[in-house]
């Protein structure tokens, strides 16, 4: 039976954690892109530190793509639990991987006898099963396996040249492994690499988070680990010397949000990165930052809740929480990034509004979003100049001065003669707290006024597809990449798709383009928050919700399914 | 003396006559004054409680935020510039009770602050229900038969977590009071200042004349680098010891630890050629 691929191959690696899954995908990954083949890689996993069934999804293609297909062309199992947790995305086109030894009496069925261990073991120690895996499936696609060689050089150099070539001999027999079993199996690959050398950075989320954050001119974190936020937090904490970061950990998300109220009060530019349940522990602390109008920015990594929830896995479920966080009324902003250029400027453009109008910013991201993987072009990265929006004081200063946009100009102690009085009760123009009626109207409407300006500067969604559609598809943060290739995939005149990074305030112009259109939106969440808001805010009829709450992000065939019916 | 800086001529107070706050006031603001503190360097930080609004009432910066989050506000300003002093200063139920986690952090974390906890033993500004640190049997609309929990011990605790320098002191000793200010704001790391004051309308336990029969100074041959002896001195329930229990000089800051540089935190830029050598990482 021949197997012929082309241009859109979905490999997935699938075993406990502490198996090697994530080392073998970080290298194929670098090792892809050397050779010129677009990649995205994501990835799924169990709240435990060893054990379980964890997997990951490398997709190679001949265009920049960056959603999950169900879809699996090549599987490696690297345990028979692997089998049994993928069993149902197993396909009649799917070839599997496996070694059979030690895999008795389980069901392998089909399986393509590969030798991991016997070859690692041949190449000196069983530790270099992985590398034998990334051979194989060079082997497979017929890709030099040289840029493979280099990449192992380069990764054990510290660990001396023995440990080198044993990897490079791993390498060199699985890979010779994969050629063999094209030619056994009938498999042809044909694969345009039609990656230009721009060149490309190959990031993940997280880095792509880090990489906005620092340029956004961001020089304190303070946060309490919560997956899959964390991710931010360790970034700066490895930059923070380069940077001139702060970086504490804090005691608990409290302590966190009420730290970089303290170091933005006093002139820094500070972020803190969550996710789901420490943002609920911060909510004071956002109405805080609101009374007191000082800057701060605030990553969100969603996973699903309520409560613990499913701590290693992914949602959209926050959206309503970051909307109507902490009590009273105030101004805010909230970003969803759907892709790492997109990040990069998001978390800049975060820094910035803050700044300049005094005000939260929320960032939405999610797990699937924060560990996938992809290349950037590097032209495609925005850099803004970062302005900072600090007047020094005179003696005549009043923090809170009435200004027409609501804006007073912001001071910091110890830059100039005034005195900075910032108070967490209704105040007075000095600072200090009042119980006056007037006053308190002053200060409410001083507080609100600014959204007007800043729903003028929001973020227009981005559009995929005919201008003119009888349909339109919307979407939010992690899913550009799902409405941009399900829409590709469909290829219909009748329908295009919308996606916001931008979810509030939304801009005027916003509603025009939903106007008189069939309006389906889309969400990985299990209500339809931002179809919601989307409704509240601009008058329109979302006729159809397509929704997901199962954990899992969503897949491009569930999407091209639920739209064929429309 | 000259005229005090520090004060604010002519400023409504929102306290009740009698309050042990107002004491508290002119401790802080005389020790101030006579360490030539620059007034635009000071940050006042502070949570919510009657205690709290105490720099609303001193013309220097202030920051006046949550109830129980005044240390954590003050760490992010100390780290951000740490040119400005900072004193963090509230009620016993904002540090002990709602802050309570904060307090143990910030004494391991040791930044250079000055913490100052007016000490009543009792709610005031919801009427009178129990504190941390209110004493066994006291009635109260919550506690109806009495408080049944040991008080909290912030001296021992603050022993315990070795913060190098704590002191206690009682309002009603003013000028005392304000030695005791001035050696903690001089001291360079996190230092912790219990001070003892009555609540005139909620608590009618722990009055003036309470705090000096159930009060005494340390010796002057006490030695404060002594930490066992500090801790005997700080389980003492029989009187309760006055003046500075602990102190130890030279532990290193986190300010320290972090390598935080002089300038502050609003003059950063960005360094170009770090973020050329990041972007360089992930090609």
């Amino acid at each position: 039976m021949a197997h012929n691929y082309s241009n859109d191959i979905a490999v997935v690696f699938g075993g406990a954690a502490g198996q090697g899954v994530q080392t073998i995908a970080d290298a194929l990954v670098k090792v892809l892109k050397k050779n010129r083949c677009y990649v995205f890689a994501c990835t799924e996993f169990m709240s435990r530190i060893r054990g379980g069934s964890n997997s990951t999804q490398i997709r190679i293609t001949d265009k920049k793509r960056s959603a999950y297909v169900r879809r699996i062309d090549f599987l490696f199992a690297l345990n028979a639990e692997a089998l049994d947790h993928l069993r149902d995305r197993i396909g009649e086109e799917t070839l599997v991987f496996a070694e059979k030894a030690g895999m008795e009496g389980k069901d392998i069925s089909g399986v393509i006898d590969t030798p991991f261990a016997a070859y690692a073991k041949q190449a000196g120690n069983l530790i270099f099963s992985n590398t034998v895996a990334v051979g194989v499936v060079l082997g497979l696609l017929d890709l030099p396996v040289d840029a493979f060689s280099a990449y192992l050089t380069e990764q054990f150099a510290a660990k001396g040249e023995e440990v080198v070539s044993q990897n490079i001999t791993a390498a060199t027999l699985g890979y010779e492994f994969g050629r063999k079993t094209a030619q056994t199996e009938g498999i042809s690959v044909t694969l345009s690499r039609a990656l230009k050398p721009d060149p490309e950075l190959l990031l993940d989320g997280n880095t792509a988070m880090g990489i906005g954050t620092v340029a956004g001119g961001c020089n304190f974190i303070s946060s309490y680990p919560m997956s899959p936020g964390t991710g931010l937090l360790t970034f700066l904490a490895r930059k923070a010397g380069d940077f001139n970061i702060v970086v504490d950990q804090a005691e608990d998300e409290i302590s966190a949000i009420n730290a970089a109220l303290g170091a933005s009060y006093a002139g820094a530019r500070a972020v803190v990165t969550t996710s789901g349940g420490g943002f609920a522990l911060m909510e004071e602390g956002v109405s805080l930052a609101g009374a007191i109008e000082t800057p701060v920015v605030v990553h969100i990594g969603q996973r699903p809740g309520p409560a613990t929830g499913l701590p290693t896995r992914t949602e959209q479920g926050d959206l309503n929480l970051a909307l109507y966080a902490g009590h009273g009324e105030y101004s805010r902003v909230i970003f969803a990034p759907g892709s790492f250029a997109q990040a990069i400027d998001v978390m800049q453009r975060a820094f910035d509004l803050a700044d300049r109008y005094q005000t939260t910013v929320l960032v939405l991201t999610d797990q699937f979003f924060l560990d996938a993987v992809a290349s950037v072009r590097e032209s495609d990265i925005v850099r803004r100049p970062v302005v900072s929006h600090i007047v020094k004081t005179d003696d005549s200063y009043k923090r809170y001065a009435f200004t027409d946009d609501g804006l007073s100009p912001r001071g910091v102690p110890g830059y100039g003669d005034g005195i900075v009085k910032v108070d967490s009760h209704e105040h007075d123009e000095s600072g200090h707290l009042t119980e006056n009626f007037g006053l308190r109207r002053g200060m409410v409407e001083k507080r609100l006024t600014r959204l007007e300006a800043l729903g003028r500067e929001a973020l227009m969604p981005e559009r995929f597809g005919p201008a003119e559609s009888e349909t339109v598809v919307v979407s939010w943060g992690s899913n550009r990449g799902l409405l941009e290739e399900a829409l590709d995939t469909l290829g219909r005149d009748d329908l295009s798709g919308l996606h916001f990074s931008q979810l509030f305030p939304l801009h005027p112009a916003v509603r025009k383009l939903l106007e008189n259109r069939k309006v389906v939106v889309c969400e990985n969440n299990a209500t339809g928050q931002f179809a919601d808001l989307l409704s509240r805010d601009t008058g329109v009829h979302v006729a159809k919700r397509i929704l997901k709450a199962t954990g899992e992000p969503f897949c491009i065939e569930e999407i091209v399914n639920a739209l064929e019916e429309d | 003396m000259t005229e005090n800086p520090f004060d604010m001529p002519g400023k409504d107070i929102n306290w009740c006559p009698g309050c042990g706050n107002y004491k508290v006031l002119d401790a802080v603001k005389g020790a101030l004054h006579e360490l030539d503190i620059d007034r635009k360097n000071l940050v006042m930080v502070s949570g919510i409680g009657q205690a709290a609004k105490m720099p609303q009432y001193i013309n220097a910066h202030m920051f006046n935020g949550l109830h129980g989050r005044a240390l954590p506000v003050a760490m992010g300003v100390k780290l951000s510039n740490r040119n400005l002093v900072v004193i963090a200063e509230s009620g016993d139920g904002c540090m002990y009770g709602e802050g309570g986690n904060h307090f143990l952090h910030a004494i391991r974390r040791n930044y250079d602050i000055t913490v100052i906890i007016h000490d009543n033993m009792v709610y005031g500004l919801t009427k009178g229900q129990a504190s941390p640190t209110s004493q066994m049997g006291m009635k109260t609309p919550v506690q109806v038969n009495g408080v049944m929990l040991e008080p909290f011990n912030p001296i021992a605790v603050a022993l315990a977590l070795d913060a190098p320098f704590i002191a206690r002191a009682s309002i009603g000793d003013t000028d005392e009071t304000k030695e005791i200010i001035k050696q903690a704001i001089q001291f360079k790391g996190c230092s912790i200042v219990d001070v003892f004051q009555p609540c005139v309308i909620f608590n009618k336990q722990n009055t003036y004349k309470w705090f000096k029969e159930n009060t005494y100074y340390l010796p002057e041959d006490y030695d404060p680098a002594d930490r066992k002896h500090a801790f005997e001195k700080a389980i003492e329930t029989e009187k309760l010891p006055l003046g500075v229990l602990y102190r130890q000089d030279g532990r290193e800051l986190y300010e320290d630890l972090l390598a935080i540089p002089d300038t502050p935190a609003y003059e950063h830029k960005v360094s170009e050629e770090a973020f050329e050598k990041l972007l360089a990482e992930y090609r």
